[in-house]
């Protein structure tokens, strides 16, 4: 059986009922996302009623909406006035084998989408101004506001966002939304070596070019699929200083080698929601990694996974070589201690983003903590859900 | 209603001389400070309207120091009130009577700068101009830029999540760190984030930010530095009419522009400014707005035309564009000088800080005319336009009796306004003990019982800066009980300290 509330007081009722019994929930939207982090247990609780853009002010850059709005509806009402989610958030959809465009913007908030402009307009985290939701003993709470900037209480907005429902079911948010940029363009650094395509991405993102993603592609990935490796930066802005840049980012990258082609506005935006929705893994058959990591580590975290042998079958990186999309040849254990010892070694964190449902069990999704920040998050889950109701497992075993 | 603080609890000050003895045990002599004219020197921060005598000022210089003084604190169940600059303008530092004021001056190194990952790291008491005076050569810069840089330290901007003139664009200091190093009360260490993005799990170093110090003290930030742009031009504009400006700046918005800053100033700032170190503002105008656009050059050739397109078409009166660095500096000296312009006149001046939805701009301004008449004083007013952050400085008299009073009266009514037309209390200088008793007007009992639980998961004993940011003291244990029916607590008449 499926709860259905209709609003936030019934999501209410719902919620206050289980905890008084500790029947755990499972809180969903569209269900794009069901398979990702690790499977949870309890009766579903679904918010697709709590749907609908309650606010809209272009001028203040401002979106209410509930949870179970669908994210295709915010962004054609955005960009009917030529703004959009400056995050680019990931549409989990075709990575996790079901249809692309179906996600809720609760959805969204609950995992922290982000997408290549993560490294210059920051994740959802970033652009979450306010909440409602229904925390675990039944009580709505709300935090932030609906302005810019705001320092009242706790900032529990950042808390909620990739809580993934464990701490409260969200049933409105508030979001910060931007003009969208007038054109952008992709230029392309062809035929270099992984490493030399990451030291000239990490030169431009030191330069005062404002580029808003830098990914590299090695060759035959989708959706580019030349038989070279590719380095890919993109321009955003107006016209004429997108041109400019473009100028002097050839110049910059001179001295790297390779072949340089210029994507025009339909490749490149083709382009960037393929790498956006991790393209180059989401076709192959394998478990996917998601790597975040200092920028300067990517590709020696790479080099690692493939001196011990761990059998990638494909992978990607963007941010500039600090985040590492990697597919893995099926295995029990996902090739997990493989993949968190390496990363440890450097600092950072590797989740598994696709794997079977049992392996999901199995293995720990999220990278484990050391022991007083663990206590710390159990203490932080149980300070909003006492009872464990709420996504019971989905994070960790023990809550 | 003037502020309460907990009263000193008589057994933790019986114990003053046992305390000292154990701190002299972690810190070398001339980092506790007991003597009582030594102390007088932080008995206030920024904000002093209230002061306090703290039990003892300890200035621990290492992470292993600052442990151990949480841990006798919490073995002795002392409270401790960490300290950055000093600069903070809601009373996030003002010291306990019964507390252990942790003072993190001492902690002034930047320890590594990593131009590849475009990063620093960098200790709590460095100076947050310091940052980007130290990457500047290169062509760097640390973003967040409160007007206190030259004093405040990165610690306390973590603590109070600190702006600047430039958040619209560039974010507040949450989005511009990447990790940090916290010890908790007693005395545990925990590492938050790093030099990667987005750590999983719950976003704790989201949540540090901002808190005031109630959660744990920061020893060590990773802080993101950007890239400079290679230039920044500047307009000052002048207008007829307080609404005029405002509509001048939701058009520039709502073209797709995205301004480096964008302030606005009342006739009042604008004649303070005038009169104390003039720098060509039209006095006449009922209010000027600079806006920097900065970017690449022809970006920002292109979208200075644009904007003044847009400031003429929305009737400005007058239009200036930089047309040299100098200029441009110029067009700033008069925001920058803002505040010691207007306590020129004061001579004291209350500076609140509520963020408002900016279309309501007009008529906060006119309420706020008709509730300074109503307490018989005068209001000049500053704006960080771009994302709605308004700075009225309530001008009173501190010798005048009763003046104190009022302006604190009409600064609460003020922020009472902002949060009427969908604002909020506190756009960048925090809470503290300065707000804390208005918190009521933005959250219910339900809301504030979750912002306290989250308190307790961090400092169950409450003894991390306690009197700040809450208007009532729960036992976690009572908080960990209670349900709060409908948004109001079981016991709503139970006492305020």
């Amino acid at each position: 059986m499926v709860l259905a509330p209709g609003d936030e007081e019934e999501t209410a009722e719902a919620i206050l009922a289980a905890n008084a019994e500790g029947r755990p929930l499972k809180i969903s939207g569209s269900g794009s996302k069901a398979n990702l982090g690790r499977p949870s247990i309890g009766e579903e609780l679904s918010l697709r009623a709590l749907s609908g853009v309650a606010l809209y002010e272009p001028e203040e850059l401002v979106l209410t909406a509930g949870a179970g709005t669908p994210v295709d509806e915010i962004e054609a009402l955005l960009a009917s006035r030529n703004q959009h989610l400056a995050f680019e958030p990931i549409d989990y959809g075709p990575l996790l084998g079901s249809q692309a465009g179906r996600g809720t913007v609760g959805g969204l908030v609950a995992v922290n989408a982000s997408g290549p402009r993560r490294i210059k307009a920051g994740a959802a985290r970033d652009h979450l101004l306010g909440f409602r939701c229904v925390a675990g003993r039944g009580e709505i709470v709300k935090s932030g506001g609906r302005v810019m900037k705001n320092v009242t209480g706790y900032d529990l907005s950042k808390l909620v966002t990739g809580s993934f429902g464990t701490l409260a079911a969200l049933t409105q948010v508030t979001l910060k939304v931007l003009p969208k940029p007038e054109t952008e363009r992709t230029l392309l650094l062809i035929g270099v070596e992984e490493s030399i395509g990451l030291s000239a991405l990490r030169k431009v993102s030191g330069a005062p070019l404002e580029a808003s993603a830098l990914a590299l592609s090695p060759k035959g990935a989708a959706p580019l699929r030349l038989d070279k490796n590719a380095a890919a930066i993109r321009l955003e802005g107006p016209e004429i200083s997108v041109a400019q840049r473009l100028v002097d980012l050839r110049d910059l990258l001179k001295p790297f080698g390779g072949a340089l082609e210029i994507l025009d506005v339909v490749r490149s935006t083709a382009l960037w929601r393929g790498l956006r929705d991790a393209g180059p893994v989401a076709e192959l058959k394998g478990q996917v990694w998601r790597v975040s990591v200092a920028p300067s580590d990517g590709f020696a975290v790479v080099s690692a996974l493939r001196e011990r042998g761990t059998p990638i079958l494909g992978h990607f990186y963007d941010w500039a070589g600090g985040l590492v999309w990697l597919c893995v040849q099926s295995a029990a254990d996902a090739h997990a201690s493989a993949l968190r010892s390496v990363v440890d070694r450097f600092g950072g964190h590797a989740t598994l983003i696709r794997a079977e449902a049992d392996v999901r069990a199995a293995v720990d999704v999220f990278h484990p903590q050391p022991p007083t920040l663990a206590g710390l998050s159990k203490r932080v889950k149980e300070s909003f859900d006492p009872a464990h109701i709420l996504e019971r497992g989905r994070l960790r075993a023990e809550f | 209603m003037p502020l309460l603080m907990p009263s000193p609890e008589p057994e933790i000050l019986a114990r003053r001389d046992e305390l000292l003895a154990r701190l002299s045990k972690i810190l070398p002599e001339q980092n506790i400070i007991a003597d009582e004219t030594a102390r007088r020197a932080y008995e206030c921060d920024a904000f002093t309207m209230y002061r306090a005598l703290p039990l003892v000022v300890a200035l621990p210089d290492t992470v292993p120091q600052v442990q151990a003084i949480m841990a006798v604190a919490r073995e002795l169940n002392v409270k401790v009130v960490p300290r950055g600059g000093g600069t903070s303008l809601s009373g996030g530092s003002m010291p306990l009577e019964d507390g252990i004021l942790l003072g993190m001056s001492k902690f002034n190194r930047i320890l590594e700068i990593d131009y590849e990952n475009r990063c620093a790291r960098v200790q709590p008491g460095v100076q947050n101009l310091a940052i980007s005076r130290a990457v500047e050569h290169a062509g760097f810069y640390y973003a967040p830029d409160p007007s206190s840089q030259i004093a405040c330290s990165i610690g306390g901007n973590v603590a109070e999540n600190a702006g600047g003139v430039h958040c619209l664009k560039y974010g507040l200091t949450t989005n511009n760190i990447l990790g940090l190093e916290v010890v908790l009360m007693g005395g545990e260490i925990v590492r938050l984030g790093g030099k990667h993005l987005d750590s999983e799990m719950y976003d704790l170093l989201g949540l540090m930010t901002g808190s005031e110090g109630l959660l744990g003290v920061v020893t060590e930030i990773t802080v993101r530095i950007l890239r400079k742009p290679p230039v920044a031009r500047g307009l000052l504009l002048g207008f007829a009419s307080v609404e005029d400006g405002a509509r001048c700046v939701g058009a520039i918005i709502a073209r797709g522009i995205v301004p480096g800053g964008m302030e606005m100033m009342d006739n009042a700032t604008v004649r303070a400014v005038e009169r104390f170190q003039p720098c060509g503002y039209p006095i006449d105008a009922a209010a000027i707005v600079i806006v920097e656009l900065d970017g690449t050059p022809a970006e920002v050739d292109h979208l200075v035309g644009v904007v003044e397109e847009i400031a003429r078409a929305e009737g400005a009166t007058t239009a200036k564009v930089s047309g040299s660095e100098a200029e441009r500096l110029q067009f700033w000296a008069g925001r920058k000088n803002a505040f010691p312009a207007v306590s020129c006149i004061g001579p004291d001046y209350l500076c609140m800080d509520g963020t408002i939805p900016r279309k309501r701009l007009p008529e906060v301004l006119m309420g706020m005319d008709e509730l300074a008449t109503k307490h018989g004083l005068r209001v000049a007013n500053v704006f960080h336009a771009g994302d709605g952050n308004l700075h009225p400085l309530i001008l009173y008299d501190a010798s005048k009796e009763g003046d104190s009073e009022r302006a604190e009266n009409l600064g609460a009514d003020i922020l009472r306004l902002c949060v009427a037309v969908g604002g909020v209390l506190t756009g960048e200088h925090g809470v503290g003990v300065e707000k804390r008793d208005l918190m009521g007007e933005m959250f219910n009992e339900s809301d504030l019982a979750q912002q306290m639980r989250v308190k307790c998961a961090f400092d169950p004993s409450g003894r991390l800066n306690p009197g700040k940011m809450f208007p009532e003291l729960h036992r976690c244990a009572e908080l960990g009980m209670m349900h709060v029916v409908g948004g109001a607590l079981p016991f709503p008449d139970l006492p305020r300290f």
